[in-house]
């Protein structure tokens, strides 16, 4: 298969960017879209040229490192998948691709189509975790989780922080990230003590991180790579109304 | 005080003022809509007059214009704010964005929608309000109404701007249950139901008015 690529390139954080085109041929059509980005790299790697950066790590959808804006969807235009489980079969052939990094003030791109998405790291820091005293794993039967909380819970925690909820919204906002995790951990049992004060601090750090107002528009949930649903962010806003109307830790 | 203080200021909290006063101007175009369906009442504007008359000198309901007023204030100013800062996260757009693929129109222009009411009901209060209570309170509503009604342009106005508002409650109702956490799938049915009342058949109800008198006058 062959297509035209039109890809973001920027030095870096300071410099000015631009779109540049580069012409593909050849690509298997099995092959997934950062093989094909492989492909194009060890092209401009041949001609001297500096290469293509893009974030990548496991390649099977469940790390969260790559993610790219492509032809102006989040992961491309296939549902529920990240960027490395997208088969460049899903593109015609002879398709002009646009490929761009997340845009987001507080995801600044670091090169190319890498961006810094440490503000993420920093709201999980801010409250994404339950505080437990180290010593023996207790057994785990012992504290008993509802079946319908545990699945809940268990596709909340799918999320792997890609980026793509942030990307797509046309606000900019961190709302599904945010309420996966919150959700998560408020639907078990060991994540009960600790919820009004980590729903209040992890919403804290998104707004202080810069990301947009949630306006419901549901983007996110039709572009995230592992399906999650905005009833999370139900949750959320519920969990963080009870912190600031009930009061206490 | 601390907690309240930094509610109002928290992304969630902002959003939760924009539901709760969106709900309570949405609240107020029930009561509209009934009083006004009597204007087709053929008794030649009689009981229509009768309820305008209460409206306008009910001591009672002064302070409660006066919260209508600051409730639209809040909701417009919060609202103009919000896209503010939403323009404020995404510094550089994007060169290709297929929003249209991902979610509906209605959600991502509300900013548009609202400002379109906004001059609207700049017009509207203009047109009924303060001719009926300061430039002309000797008239009655049903004949300052039927007046005004029989223009097609002032017609075509109003049909358009109650679109608009229709347009707004088709994202603003449903979006302000999922706002106070209230989705789910039990209630998901009811929510849309009880959101066409609001999104279909008020403005409905309000657009009939107009043509009414244009056509059937």
């Amino acid at each position: 298969m062959n297509f035209t690529l039109k890809i973001w390139r920027q030095k870096n954080r300071q410099a000015e960017g631009r779109l540049v085109a580069y012409p593909i041929r050849d690509i298997p059509p099995d092959a997934s879209f950062l093989e094909m980005l492989d492909v194009l790299n060890q092209d401009i790697v041949s001609r001297n040229e500096e290469p293509v950066a893009f974030d990548h790590d496991c390649r099977e959808g469940i790390c969260g490192s790559c993610g790219l804006m492509i032809k102006g969807r989040a992961h491309g235009p296939h549902q529920g998948v990240a960027t490395c489980e997208l088969r460049m079969r899903n593109f015609p052939d002879g398709d002009t691709i646009v490929v761009e990094p997340w845009r987001a003030r507080p995801f600044p791109i670091i090169k190319d189509l890498t961006v810094d998405r440490t503000a993420f790291d920093r709201i999980m820091q801010a409250g994404g975790y339950v505080s437990v005293k180290t010593g023996q794993a207790p057994e785990a039967n012992v504290i008993p989780v509802p079946k319908a909380n545990a699945e809940e819970a268990m596709d909340a925690a799918a999320c792997i922080g890609c980026g793509a909820c942030v990307a797509t919204c046309p606000n900019g906002s961190a709302m599904l990230f945010v309420a996966a995790k919150v959700s998560q951990l408020a639907l078990l049992p060991q994540g009960d003590a600790e919820r009004k004060v980590r729903v209040e601090r992890m919403v804290a750090q998104m707004d202080a991180e810069g990301f947009g107002n949630c306006s419901n528009t549901y983007a996110c949930e039709a572009e995230c790579p592992k399906q999650i649903s905005v009833e999370h962010i139900a949750r959320l806003n519920r969990e963080y109304l009870r912190a600031k109307i009930q009061g206490g830790p | 005080m601390r907690r309240t203080t930094s509610f109002l200021t928290s992304s969630v909290g902002r959003k939760v003022i924009m539901a709760l006063s969106g709900l309570f101007l949405s609240s107020f175009l029930v009561i509209h809509l009934y009083i006004n369906l009597f204007l087709f009442k053929q008794d030649l504007g009689h009981e229509f007059d009768r309820y305008a008359e209460f409206m306008a000198t009910y001591p009672l309901l002064r302070p409660i214009e006066i919260i209508l007023f600051a409730g639209f204030l809040l909701h417009a100013f919060i609202g103009i704010w919000l896209w503010l800062m939403n323009r404020h996260a995404r510094p550089v757009r994007y060169a290709l964005h297929k929003t249209g693929q991902t979610s509906e129109l209605s959600s991502r222009i509300m900013w548009l929608t609202g400002f379109v009411i906004a001059a609207f009901l700049a017009v509207h209060i203009k047109g009924f309000f303060i001719t009926s209570r300061f430039i002309t309170p000797d008239r009655s509503m049903y004949d300052i109404v039927a007046e005004a009604f029989k223009n097609p342009w002032t017609d075509a106005l109003y049909v358009v701007a109650l679109f608009f508002l229709g347009y707004h409650l088709r994202h603003g109702f449903q979006s302000s249950f999922q706002t106070f956490g209230l989705r789910h799938e039990r209630y998901r049915r009811l929510i849309d139901w009880v959101g066409a009342i609001f999104w279909l058949l008020i403005p409905l109800g309000f657009a009939a008015m107009p043509l009414y008198f244009l056509w059937c006058k």
